[in-house]
């Protein structure tokens, strides 16, 4: 069983009630640890070793955030910039994430559609969730395909039971399964 | 053995022998005063020999009922009294003027004349303010929909007494007995029109009192910060007013009942209930104790059918009458029950109308006497029925519909948040907590401050909450949190002492006058400690660099890691207290750790507890 760290940030969770359904539902499972990092840190002062050192216990990592302007909320990239420090994640001797995977757990205002080169916003999500990739890739992690609610203004009760219920198979897939088969890419 | 001091030991051990007992079994401590006033009267032990005393003592501590309505009005601030208008009006009056119409066409069946049947049916249809509200109030049933019709119909009842002692001397069929103690105080010969003047220059007396008399003195008398004073001031108050009433031949409780309800948005609110309710529980007790004891059981044995049927008959027919107007008011079945079970007793209010109307002759003194064993008998049998429905029968029907039970909305909304010291650190604090919508109950200990900021519209009540009843009034029990926003270490400790002991659930959160003192309440087990001065001067000192030419984001990250770990070094430092020398130089030794800390981290240019944006490392490496 492996052990997942979901790393959450929205700057104003009490009012998603898409994040807030979907957090719930995967909150109870064993071995999942939900990290609310804008409930940790509200002035941003986030604590690097203690980070590190839960890095360090767990083999999988999501990133778990709304998209607002075609990226990540603000802490998270703070995160990602204060945690991911050099010689300790990446360059010479930044070995200790190797081999972990991680995804980016998404939800959108605009429907999955409007992501496609034909669509409004002209990029796939794939593409504006390319300097995740290539951060993981760095440290020499495992960047697993990820998981998106669109269309979250709009979304109706039975749209929302039923992503909630792919998202925590997804995380049970991800703990349970003996050698995960969802493709990922990593440094080779 | 004769004296006051020997009568006093023998109320007051029976009452703490019976009391308990009946609290027990789960009797409530209404019918536990009961017994005891019946074991240590004529008919049993006969401690008080004669029912003479008893009555006396009955009287004199009638006044509990009096102190209670006070202590009820303070609970009700206007607007919510003016909510209940229908409650009172409609289910109050119908309640008064068709058990007396009933009464009266029982007892006229009877053969008993009308005049005297009118007398009975007035007097019977009051039910016991104080068996009931003490009950309602023991078993937390104030506020359920049943609790707040059976006030409604009490408070009516009350008002009620009035006209019934007007109506009663219209009926009498003998001259009124000229005697010195007659109900109508300076007014009885004057005019109707004067005495209406009168009423209402009283109740306007009362009324501006309440308004602008009261406060100021309580405020005066509260600056010695003498308590007893302040008791004294309180009791001068309730016994100014009652004498007032009496005066002018009002309900003396009706009369201690507006003035509560005046007083109930003064800041003196809580200090006011925590100084009257020892006096009020001590008195009440005396009275149920004295009921119980001049219950004439001779009378009872010579004439066992007529006493016990009536008293049976009048409450039956209550019952059914409240059941009524339960039924109709779309109580449910369970609420109704204890509704009308509840006040089927007759009032205590009944033994003054029997004992004026045998003044004025309308009634005879033996069935005066026969009117008081079946009041008192229906108030110890009302207890008692209650018990039995409550275990039997609605602890039962408890079970099968729970969720219908309806919810009830109070008569004043409980704060989570209890804020003690409102000086310029408190009113910020309170500012803030008001701003994002939640309101705290405010206690302060300086009368002017009090005054002060009532002026500018904030809720503040005048009291020491270092005081388990003051806590209490401002509802300790159902808070989550205690803000204490004062800095004197003494009153912090007692405070944090006595919450520990009396809230264990209550959340204490401290403000600390300086490190010393956080070391004092962090050796007490607070975890929640804030030093006044840590924010402002970490902040200033921000500015400080930043003048001098630092980065604000850089210094803002240096500010926050000072200052956690000055915290953490506060609670490391907390541990070696004790031993002084050893506290001196470790106090040395964090100090210097704080400074080579941040020094060195100062020197590597910016790097706190990582390399965030610092190309220096990676720069070193190629």
């Amino acid at each position: 069983m492996r052990k997942i760290l979901i790393l959450f940030a929205h700057p104003k969770y009490e009012h998603s009630d898409v994040n807030q359904a979907l957090l719930e539902k995967v909150r109870p499972l064993e071995n999942v640890l939900i990290r609310d990092l804008y409930e940790l840190y509200p002035d941003f002062n986030i604590n690097v070793q203690e980070e590190q050192e839960l890095l360090f216990e767990y083999e999988v990592v999501v990133w778990h955030h709304p998209i607002y302007w075609y990226s990540c909320p603000p802490i998270l990239k703070q995160w990602i910039d204060l945690v991911l420090e050099f010689g300790w994640a990446y360059g010479p001797g930044g070995i200790y994430l190797k081999n972990k995977y991680v995804l980016n757990a998404v939800t959108s205002g605009g429907s999955q559609e409007v992501y496609a080169h034909e669509g409004r916003n002209r990029f796939t999500m794939e593409e504006f969730l390319r300097p995740f990739e290539q951060t993981a890739y760095l440290c020499n992690m495992r960047y697993l395909p990820h998981f998106q609610v669109g269309g979250t203004h709009r979304i109706t009760k039975d749209q929302l039971s039923q992503k909630t219920e792919e998202y925590k198979n997804l995380i049970l897939r991800l703990r349970d399964e003996e050698t995960i088969t969802i493709p990922y890419t990593q440094k080779q | 053995m004769e004296g006051f001091l020997f009568d006093a030991i023998i109320y007051i051990i029976a009452a703490i022998i019976c009391v308990p007992i009946a609290k027990r079994l789960g009797m409530g401590s209404v019918l536990g005063y009961l017994i005891a006033g019946i074991l240590i009267g004529p008919y049993a032990f006969g401690f008080i020999q004669d029912g003479q005393s008893g009555q006396d003592i009955m009287h004199t501590t009638e006044f509990g009922v009096v102190m209670m309505l006070f202590l009820i009005g303070l609970e009700l601030e206007p607007k919510n009294l003016w909510k209940m208008r229908d409650l009172i009006l409609n289910v109050g009056l119908t309640q008064v003027l068709v058990t007396t119409f009933l009464i009266v066409g029982v007892a006229i069946l009877f053969g008993i004349s009308w005049q005297m049947s009118l007398a009975m049916g007035m007097a019977m249809a009051l039910s016991s303010t104080a068996i009931v509200l003490q009950s309602l109030k023991e078993k937390n049933q104030l506020e359920s929909q049943s609790g707040k019709m059976s006030f409604g119909v009490l408070l009516m009842q009350d008002i009620a007494v009035i006209p019934i002692l007007a109506i009663l001397p219209l009926l009498a069929t003998a001259q009124l007995v000229e005697s010195g103690d007659s109900h109508g105080g300076i007014l009885e010969n004057q005019p109707g029109w004067v005495q209406t003047l009168m009423i209402f220059g009283a109740i306007g007396v009362v009324v501006l009192l309440g308004r602008f008399g009261f406060g100021p003195l309580l405020n005066w008398v509260s600056k010695t910060k003498l308590r007893e004073l302040f008791t004294a001031s309180a009791l001068l108050i309730v016994v100014g007013i009652a004498f007032l009433m009496g005066l002018v031949g009002l309900s003396p409780a009706l009369g201690t009942f507006l003035a509560g309800v005046i007083l109930a948005n003064s800041p003196y609110k809580h200090a006011l209930e925590s100084d009257l309710d020892p006096f009020k529980g001590l008195l009440l007790g005396l009275f149920f104790m004295a009921v119980g004891a001049t219950i004439n059981f001779n009378l009872i044995i010579e004439n066992p059918f007529l006493i016990f049927a009536g008293t049976l008959g009048v409450m039956l027919l209550k019952v059914i009458v409240l059941f009524s107007i339960g039924k109709f008011k779309k109580l449910n079945l369970q609420e109704n029950l204890s509704f009308s079970f509840g006040l089927a007793q007759v009032s205590e209010f009944s033994f003054v109308i029997y004992a004026f109307a045998l003044q004025l002759g309308i009634l005879t003194a033996s069935s005066s006497d026969s009117l008081m064993a079946i009041t008192a008998l229906s108030m110890t049998f009302t207890p008692i029925l209650m018990l039995v429905l409550d275990k039997a029968v609605l602890s039962r029907m408890d079970k099968k519909d729970s969720k219908t039970k309806r919810e009830a909305d109070s008569f004043e909304e409980k704060n989570n948040v209890i804020l003690v010291g409102f000086s310029h650190f408190g009113s910020t604090l309170g500012r803030f907590l008001r701003a994002n919508g939640i309101e705290a109950t405010v206690l302060d200990y300086n009368p002017d401050q009090v005054d002060l900021l009532r002026k500018m519209g904030f809720k503040v009540f005048y009291g020491d909450a270092t005081r388990v009843d003051m806590l209490h009034s401002a509802g300790a029990e159902e808070a989550k949190i205690l803000i204490s926003a004062i800095n004197s270490e003494e009153t912090n400790k007692k405070l944090i002492e006595v919450c520990k002991e009396n809230y264990p659930h209550l959340e204490l959160m401290i403000r600390a006058k300086n490190r010393f003192d956080a070391y004092e309440y962090l050796e007490m087990g607070e975890e929640n400690i804030y030093r006044e001065h840590l924010d402002t001067s970490i902040r200033m000192g921000e500015d400080a660099l930043k003048k001098l030419g630092f980065r604000a984001y850089t210094t803002h990250r240096l500010a926050a890691q000072f200052r956690k770990y000055d915290e953490d070094a506060l609670r490391i430092l907390a541990q070696y207290k004790s031993n002084k020398e050893e506290y001196i130089s470790k106090v040395k030794k964090q100090i210097e750790q704080q400074e080579s800390f941040l020094s060195s981290e100062l020197n590597k240019k910016f790097s706190l507890n990582d390399h965030a944006w610092d190309s220096e490392a990676m720069k070193e490496q190629k």
